[in-house]
């Protein structure tokens, strides 16, 4: 069971976007962006209060990439694999990362719910190909070395 | 509040005398590369330094006390050579100092030298060898480009709209408003020719008057800012770099086909772009540029973001307007064509960023300024991100008919660490590749469908030897089978099983028959798919098959990848000469592949091998490589 805050501050955000079944995809990305996942519980919520069915939000939520049922972590890592990335060697990158934080293509997030690391397509910077983001900063030319001494910083931080 | 025209000219005027009442203005790069190079510290340095000088004025909005100098520290739009970041312009009247690679420890030596003595500091300056370049306009690599959709793009303020109004912004929309009617406006962008800069160049003309002449009175205006193509981001930089540009260019097409809502869908990863156009839209709305009755008129005009939640096949039309609706982003069976039916089923103008870009522009100066630049199928220019391995990575703008040689050569500076040129892939994951045989091809929409390729939005990501392109044919394929909606029967299983051949190969199991039914795949998905997603899905494999043929059969019949990109195919091999018999090799080896006696040279025994590289990574000596 959720806490109540949670239901709270759902009904605020679709407060904001209107109860409407177009406003599905804004919510669900606001409700995403506050607790850094989509918990099901609150997906049948808002389905309700949109005046949707539960599994045509569920369709539409499954539908799109960035929705996610699981619990990020704190640093959410997208290492792009772009094309540009890609031919100036961003596969070295993930692989360093998945090494460093013990995650593979099947486990994304570290269990101390620190560090997500995901792919992306592209994330606009390919003139500093290879990048990546850590929740919303993009760092450039990266290597193997550089998102290892990323990690220790961010470990650091807490 | 602009409530007329009069009011407009007013603010306008205002706004000139503003912008020239700078001394100096610093414009610090702030496009999504150069803030990820930390731009944004520089100008908050910049910024500090400034405001720390009692003698001087910071300035948001410069006055006419001219007793200290007005000083102002802006963020600009992509100023194009992002490889070079964090990008400075310090501006004194006309004069204009570019430097490149900013450091936080150069701040106080710009502010003391540049800003306030005027003088040039020529360790940041961008040097070609002994050749150091002052001004942007003086390096090659902007030199030769020609700038419309981009003109603004590290000129101005991007969060400013009276530097948009200064020079010369909303003049467009007025003219279009108060000296022509809504059918002039169509003709005008109809003979100008533009075609849409989103991939597929259809006429823009065409779509706008096939909205116009709809029974039903509700129409939308909808922006395609969903740049998912891997390795393009001109779409992006238009919109957090001259976000007023696309609004007014969206304007004058809501008011030629009388929509008063329109909608502007960004793609997920570019937060950048959200936050600038809602900063731009919510400055126009509160000097009532946007809003009920514009300027005083009958029209009335709503802009709205949607943001993409990553969905490539959300780039297509129709599964756009599926995704602003609340819907999963699946195409639909056409027709109806959007023209007709696109958003909430009312007659949609659908075009993207780029493409509304272009109108401001036709407006003032007319369709046969515009139909002077570029080719006579496609008029114009085209933007293209230049990126891969490239010396010169970054945004720029050419004539549409540009040659790939001047693309690649002259603006691009050639290839990186003097490498050799293999091919371009452009048009992304819908694209194809291009080789030297194409170099000084002209490069327009017609032309390069010619060689299996697409202009597409322009991303272009240049290869040199070392990019294996069965590998990137692969690579493009696990995308367009990810990204695959599931909804055609072609699309979903033959990409799936056209990737399953690729990697076959690239892992030395593949057979020579495999290459037909690649092929035979290729053509039924490029064939049969349901939308331009699905249909051009292929492309990559078509386009390498033919030209890099003898690369597929190498991996195949060889079992050899000549870039030594193919991990299965790699052979690691102890060069004896070089090899001192430590022992460090064998211990580290996980399946025990390496042998030898001490002090005497190692021999990997290839059979047992799992191309792990940890033998390689680990020698003090250099002795073990990779053989192709």
């Amino acid at each position: 069971m959720l806490d109540e805050s949670y239901y709270r501050k759902t009904d605020e955000i679709i407060a904001h976007y209107g109860r409407e079944a177009k406003a599905l995809i804004p919510i669900m990305q606001d409700v995403q962006a506050e607790y850094r996942y989509l918990p099901g519980e609150l997906l049948a919520y808002i389905a309700k209060q949109i005046g949707i069915t539960e599994t045509k939000a569920y369709s539409v939520a499954t539908f799109y990439e960035n929705f996610s049922f699981e619990a990020k972590g704190k640093y959410v890592i997208k290492v792009c694999d772009g094309t540009a990335c890609h031919v100036r060697h961003s596969t070295p990158v993930l692989e360093a990362l998945w090494k460093e934080l013990g995650l593979s293509k099947k486990k994304h997030t570290t269990d101390d719910m620190m560090f997500t690391v995901e792919t992306v397509s592209c994330l606009g910077a390919c003139g500093l190909a290879p990048t990546m983001m850590v929740n919303e900063q993009v760092y450039p030319a990266m290597t193997p070395e550089k998102a290892l001494a990323l990690i220790a910083e961010l470990r650091g931080k807490g | 509040m602009i409530q007329n025209i009069e009011d407009l000219s007013r603010e306008r005027e205002k706004a000139v005398a503003e912008l020239n009442g700078y001394d100096c203005r610093v414009l610090v790069c702030s496009g999504t590369g150069c803030i990820a190079t930390g731009s944004d510290k520089i100008h908050k340095l910049l910024e500090d330094l400034i405001a720390d000088n009692p003698e001087i004025d910071l300035v948001f909005a410069p006055h006419d006390d001219h007793d200290r100098p007005n000083i102002g520290v802006k963020k600009t739009g992509c100023q194009g050579f992002c490889e070079l970041g964090p990008l400075v312009r310090i501006q004194k009247g006309d004069k204009m100092v570019q430097y490149v690679k900013v450091q936080p420890e150069d701040c106080k030596e710009i502010y003391e030298k540049t800003i306030l003595g005027g003088d040039v500091i020529e360790r940041l300056l961008y040097h070609k060898g002994e050749k150091k370049y002052v001004g942007p306009e003086e390096i090659p690599f902007i030199a030769k480009q020609t700038r419309i959709v981009l003109e603004n793009c590290g000129k101005l303020d991007a969060e400013s709209l009276d530097e948009y109004l200064a020079s010369g912004g909303f003049k467009a929309l007025e003219k279009a408003m108060f000296q022509m009617d809504r059918d002039q406006v169509i003709e005008e962008i109809d003979k100008s020719g533009l075609r849409g800069r989103g991939g597929g160049g259809f006429p823009a003309g065409r779509k706008w008057k096939q909205v116009a002449r709809q029974k039903d009175p509700i129409r939308y205006v909808v922006c395609n800012g969903d740049e998912g193509d891997p390795g393009a981001f001109m779409d992006g930089s238009v919109m957090e770099g001259d976000p007023f540009k696309l609004i007014e260019g969206m304007m004058i097409a809501g008011y030629a086909v009388r929509s008063s809502d329109g909608y502007i869908y960004v793609r997920a990863e570019y937060p950048m772009s959200v936050t600038r156009l809602r900063h731009a839209i919510a400055l126009l709305e509160e000097r009532g540029l946007l809003g009920d009755n514009i300027l005083g008129s009958d029209f009335s005009f709503h802009l709205h973001i949607n943001r993409g939640a990553g969905a490539f096949v959300c780039g297509e039309g129709s599964a756009l307007t599926a995704s602003i609706e609340g819907n999963r982003g699946m195409p639909r069976v056409k027709p109806p064509r959007t023209v007709e039916k696109g958003l909430w089923e009312r007659p949609t103008v659908l075009n993207n960023v780029e493409t509304y870009a272009n109108v401001p522009k036709i407006i003032l100066q007319g369709a046969d300024w515009y139909r002077s630049i570029g080719t006579a199928g496609s008029p114009g220019t085209k933007t293209f991100s230049l990126t891969g391995a490239i010396e010169n990575t970054g945004l720029i703008e050419v004539p549409m008919g540009s040659t790939l040689r001047e693309i690649i050569f002259d603006i691009g500076g050639g290839l990186k660490n003097g490498a050799t040129f293999k091919a371009v892939q452009i048009g992304g994951p819908s694209g194809g590749c291009l080789t030297e045989q194409h170099l000084d091809e002209p490069l327009d929409f017609d032309s390069v469908k010619k060689f299996n390729a697409i202009v597409g939005s322009g991303g272009m990501v240049v290869m040199d030897e070392h990019t294996c392109m069965v590998e990137v044919a692969r690579f493009f394929m696990s995308f367009t089978q990810r990204e695959s909606c599931g909804k055609c029967v072609p699309c979903r299983e033959g990409t799936k099983r056209m990737l399953e051949i690729l990697e076959k190969i690239v892992n030395g199991q593949g057979e020579l028959e495999d290459l037909d039914k690649l092929e035979e795949l290729a053509t039924m998905v490029k064939t049969m798919a349901l939308c331009g997603l699905g249909k051009s899905a292929p492309l990559p494999v078509i386009s390498t098959l033919s030209t890099f043929r003898d690369e597929y059969i190498e991996h195949i019949v060889d079992k050899k990848c000549r870039a030594k990109v193919c991990t299965a195919l790699r052979k690691y091999v102890i060069n004896p000469d070089f090899c001192k018999g430590c022992g460090k090799c064998a211990r580290n080896c996980p399946v025990n592949a390496i042998s030898g006696k001490v002090k005497n040279p190692y021999h990997i025994d290839p059979t047992v091998c799992i191309k792990c590289g940890a033998c390689k990574e680990n020698c003090a000596f250099d002795a073990i490589y990779v053989e192709a």
